[in-house]
């Protein structure tokens, strides 16, 4: 349990603001984190005093930057607790890492007549990468369906993995859902049949204890900025022995060994995919992010989030008692971290969405980048919630108490 | 009334909420109320006004060389938005409706309270009802 959540707030200088005239509360964490005040000193610090590019220059500014940097590329292996720093290369973000691998990866491993499998509750930065490459391969895109709840169908998985798949990518934990996948397993029996396995770790990495070594996955994308971090920063980890195979994913600076006009020999790893000058700053503050987590203890922030999962599951319960089931909750998996979708019924989730936001608060409305699985369920859109370390149940209150006043507000 | 005349009124009574952004709302899912009910076969991929993230329809008539209009939406705040162009525009000739000049926008201070994307589906709703109303008078010419 987070028990000093007074001061925990006090750390994060956003909150502390009004919108609309009332105290702003922040319930879109799925979409973006806020970010503690150690972070945004950090990226300040970086453009004050150690702005320079990384891995080239002699002098001090550069050899600083570079020091920070790889540190970072440290706090993330032992975050996840990869094997090496090598294997965790730094993108833009989790839709980069994906289209890194299946432009990579996929290009030199799929043929025709190769499937890969997603899930139906994939973000779309976890589906189209996969078409592009299939459609380019000859290979097939097959999807593990899902039960009313919001689970996957694990009995489907089972006839759908076959020697024919060559690699599953599958979201930790959706964003719309909030479901948590049996990635384990996943990871088990697609190894048992020779696949690989890439996880999309976006959701998850900010909730969820992450040991790539005992996983086993191939393959996990994280989001720095959905980590407490900075915008613009991802990291890939792979296997050593997949990303030396794999292809280069950019040309450019510091990705090669030698370029002549005739040939160019490529660097070693990680630095073979990091092509070009990466977003520096905002790589050396996710390093503050981690810490901060750390710091925190993950089993803390998640026994949290759970609190205020389970308050708001269970206030919603509440008002449809009294209410002839007003809300419709979407996502109700067993196994579940702090995100809920949902509709009130006879109001869109835009106009829902808007309501709250004149109380001051905020969530995301619409299909949330899974077009597939709002048709899954019949379903435009939802409202989503999702609940961070820093949110309190008193908040989740007021979210109550104003979604109880606007289905009064919609019987009038 | 002119179009001037009910953008004045449309200010107005906006002004009466002091920019509160709850009431505000409240009022404009009201006013949505108000439109005249359109006929579901109406309701067509033809009279979809492209660019609205909700969905929304305009149906134009053209009768006694003044254009009418059929509007709905399927979410009650746009569906306010909708009333308002409608309660300026019904009726009106094509040269009115192309004249006429939307300064009670920027009045009610639209831009804060419907966010950049609904500007933007707004624009289009402004854009295709302009576009009928001078389709109209080209016919008419």
């Amino acid at each position: 349990m987070l028990n000093n959540i007074t001061q925990i707030r006090a750390q994060f200088p956003i909150l502390h603001q009004e919108v609309n005239g009332k105290p702003l509360l922040y319930f879109d964490n799925a979409a973006t984190t806020q970010k503690p005040k150690q972070v945004i000193d950090a990226l300040q610090r970086y453009y004050e005093l150690d702005n320079a590019n990384i891995h080239r220059a002699a002098h001090t500014l550069a050899a600083r930057s570079t020091e920070y940097f790889e540190a970072t590329r440290k706090t993330i292996q032992q975050f996840i607790n990869a094997k090496e720093e090598a294997e965790c290369i730094f993108t833009k973000g989790v839709t980069e890492c994906i289209n890194l691998v299946a432009q990579t990866w996929g290009k030199a491993n799929l043929k025709p007549g190769d499937e890969v499998l997603i899930t139906t509750m994939e973000h779309h930065s976890n589906i189209v990468p996969w078409q592009m490459i299939c459609e380019e391969k000859g290979a097939i895109l097959k999807v593990i369906p899902i039960n009313n709840s919001g689970e996957l169908l694990m009995e489907e998985f089972d006839k759908l993995l076959t020697t024919k798949t060559k690699i599953v990518a599958c979201v930790w934990v959706s964003n719309a859902l909030g479901t948590i996948n049996p990635v384990r397993e996943i990871i088990q029996k697609s190894h048992a049949v020779g696949a690989i396995v890439l996880l999309d770790g976006a959701q998850a990495c900010s909730h969820l204890q992450v040991d790539v070594q005992a996983l086993d996955c191939d393959f996990l994308t994280i989001s720095s900025h959905k980590l407490y971090g900075p915008t613009g920063v991802g990291v890939l980890y792979g296997k050593r022995e997949l990303l030396e195979a794999m292809p280069p994913y950019q040309g450019g600076g510091e990705m090669i060994k030698e370029v002549t006009f005739e040939k160019t020999t490529y660097n070693e790893i990680p630095y073979k995919f990091e092509a070009g000058t990466p977003n520096i700053g905002g790589v050396i503050a996710f390093k503050y992010a981690l810490d901060y987590v750390n710091e925190l203890v993950k089993e803390n922030i998640a026994a949290h989030e759970n609190i205020l999962l389970k308050h708001f599951v269970d206030g919603v319960h509440q008002i449809n008692q009294t209410n002839n089931n007003a809300i419709t909750l979407v996502g109700t998996a067993a196994n579940k971290v702090s995100v809920q979708s949902f509709n009130i019924n006879n109001m869109h989730h835009f106009d829902v969405g808007m309501m709250l936001d004149a109380k001051g608060i905020a969530v995301r409305t619409g299909h949330h980048c899974t077009q597939p699985l709002m048709h899954r369920f019949n379903l435009e859109g939802t409202v989503r919630a999702s609940f961070a370390l820093y949110n309190t149940t008193e908040e989740v209150d007021v979210l109550l108490q104003s979604l109880s006043s606007i289905i009064k507000f919609s019987n009038r | 009334m002119t179009t001037n005349d009910i953008q004045n009124e449309i200010i107005d009574n906006f002004s009466l909420f002091e920019g509160d952004m709850e009431s505000t709302l409240f009022y404009l899912m009201d006013l949505g109320k108000k439109l005249p009910a359109m006929p579901d076969e109406h309701k067509t991929e033809t009279y979809i006004v492209k660019g609205c993230q909700s969905k929304v329809w305009v149906f134009p008539t053209f009768i006694d060389g003044k254009v009418h209009f059929e509007a709905d939406s399927n979410t009650e705040i746009t569906k306010g938005l909708v009333y308002l162009l409608w309660s300026i525009w019904n009726a009106q000739t094509p040269e009115e409706i192309l004249n006429s000049e939307l300064f009670f926008i920027d009045k009610i201070g639209m831009s804060r309270m419907i966010g950049s994307q609904r500007s933007n589906g707004f624009a289009s709703m402004i854009k295709q009802m302009k576009l009928y109303a001078l389709a109209y008078k080209t016919k008419g010419a």
